[in-house]
């Protein structure tokens, strides 16, 4: 076993831990209050409407928005974890049938890695460091898995006709 | 059983049962369940028309049990999905892992059991709520999911360790038939698979860049389009008619932004089960004209679905048909493979065990 690909299936597990401690800490301790924030928002937003408080209405709506946008990068980032973790894991076992050497495996093992652990945090730092920085990394990430990707499924490609 | 064998046929009866619920949850619950949301919010948009800021309330506390109802369902489906792959995919790297049979045995059935009663737990808060529950905002449905998603992570830490161990001493992992085949069946899975996950990756990617924010920002517009109209607007009846715009634009963009979801990640969830599916064909005691068929049916129904998915907004039933259609066959598929793998002997097991005994000694 190789050094890139031993070191693909633990950062995978790594990973996968990681997102799914990540899962259980927003589980007991934010979802259900998130869940109750956008709703509460939202009927609040309606209320306001019908009493004809138009800009207290609208501040509801803005509160539920900028809540629903929270709980979706939230619940993306522990899904995108924790698969791309199992994709990291897959890719571990098929290495040996990559059409590569080892230095370049290491580089792609390297990109993968990035790219998985980078690009869901990418997303989750939405909420906290402002739309563009997360949404970079989170692009920058995405953009390194999909050309990884690309590589090694020619490497897989190469391996066959080989 | 051993370690391994518990991990595939685990993995696989997870991945089957979460489908199941997948395709009975698609047919039964999720158009009723849709139409009594819209219908709630036509209900308290009239209701702001009329002054009833109770009512709309209401209203609203209706919606976010609809909505509790799908999501738990949802995620009942997809975290029952995602411990099958987790079962399997440590079934896959087992022969890199330096533990002991026995510790592997137990870590495989906290896995699994965490597998089972996290998306019970999940399926069930609709129901239970907060009845007898000494905390505020969480019931005994969610804290024994939250149990179970526990007990899963530390099974997984402690592969992880076995991962680890395996890396500090340095040695060779013992051969592998899983890792070794070259089959027909698991060539054309293996292929197929890689394929259908760089398409959900690039779909994944446009979606996120065309559509996401955009949707967004509508959804916003949208509510406030329906709150200040019914609220503002003159004329007569319980519904404006720019309300009423709103409400129907609002339906068409939670069904875009749906249908766009479930694609994006049922075509890699396939891709995933197909990749893996194509390590198992040594464990799939099937003729070889069975192990072929099954995988073109598995790749059949992984494409059939999500592209059906995507076509209901312009095909609506029909679509939706024919994408049941395709969860049956990924189904039917894995049935097939399931059979092959509790017909198997074992000798993959005991051949694994001799080899670890000797690595471990």
């Amino acid at each position: 076993m190789k050094h890139s690909q031993q070191l693909l299936a633990i950062a995978g597990l790594a990973l996968a831990v990681w997102g799914m401690s990540y899962g259980f800490y927003y589980a007991v301790w934010i979802e259900h209050q998130t869940l109750d924030h956008i709703g509460g928002s939202l009927a609040a937003a309606f209320q306001h409407a019908a009493l004809r408080e138009t800009a207290a209405s609208h501040a509801g709506l803005a509160d539920y928005a900028r809540a629903k946008y929270v709980y979706t990068r939230e619940v993306d980032a522990h899904s995108h974890w924790i698969g791309l973790a199992m994709v990291l894991m897959l890719l571990a076992a098929l290495w040996n049938r990559l059409s590569f050497g080892e230095t370049t495996r290491g580089l792609l093992a390297g990109a993968l890695i990035a790219g998985a652990y980078g690009f869901p945090l990418g997303v989750l730092l939405q909420n906290h460091l402002g739309g563009g920085i997360g949404q970079g990394i989170a692009v920058g990430g995405s953009i390194l898995l999909i050309i990884a990707f690309l590589a090694v499924a020619a490497g897989f490609a190469r391996e066959s006709a080989n | 059983m051993g370690a391994r064998r518990l991990l595939v046929l685990g993995g696989l009866a997870l991945f089957l049962g979460g489908t199941i619920l997948g395709n009975v949850f698609a047919v039964f619950i999720l158009h009723p369940n849709a139409d009594r949301i819209g219908q709630a919010l036509v209900a308290a948009t009239a209701a702001v028309r009329q002054h009833r800021a109770e009512d709309a309330g209401q209203n609203f506390a209706a919606i976010g049990g609809f909505l509790e109802n799908r999501g738990t369902k949802v995620d009942a489906h997809a975290h029952m999905i995602g411990f099958g792959y987790l079962a399997m995919l440590l079934a896959i790297l087992f022969p890199w892992i330096r533990l002991s049979e026995s510790a592997s045995r137990w870590l495989a059935a906290l896995l699994i059991t965490g597998g089972v009663v996290l998306p019970v737990g999940v399926f069930a808060i609709h129901y239970v709520g907060l009845a007898y529950s000494p905390l505020e905002s969480i019931g005994w449905a969610s804290i024994v999911a939250d149990a179970a998603g526990l007990l899963a992570v530390i099974a997984c830490a402690g592969f992880l360790v076995g991962l680890w161990r395996q890396w500090r001493a340095g040695e060779p992992p013992a051969a592998d038939a899983l890792l070794l085949d070259r089959s027909w069946a698991g060539r054309v899975l293996m292929a197929g698979g890689t394929l259908l996950i760089l398409a959900g990756f690039l779909h994944g990617a446009w979606y996120a860049g065309m559509d996401l924010y955009a949707q967004e920002q509508q959804d916003q517009k949208l509510l406030a389009t329906m709150a200040d109209s019914a609220a503002l607007d003159p004329g007569p009846g319980l519904v404006p008619e720019r309300a009423g715009a709103a409400l129907n634009a609002y339906g068409t963009l939670q069904a875009d932004h749906a249908v766009k979801i479930a694609a994006h990640s049922h075509i890699i969830e396939f891709g995933l089960i197909a990749l893996m599916a194509g390590f198992f064909q040594p464990f799939v005691f099937l003729g070889e004209a069975w192990k072929r068929r099954w995988a073109v049916v598995l790749l059949l129904g992984s494409v059939i679905l999500p592209v059906a998915v995507l076509l209901e907004l312009r095909f609506g039933l029909v679509a939706g048909g024919v994408a049941d259609v395709g969860g049956v066959l990924v189904i039917a598929a894995l049935t097939g493979m399931l059979t092959g793998v509790l017909r198997f002997t074992g000798c993959l097991d005991a051949s694994a065990d001799t080899l670890a005994a000797g690595g471990r000694a």
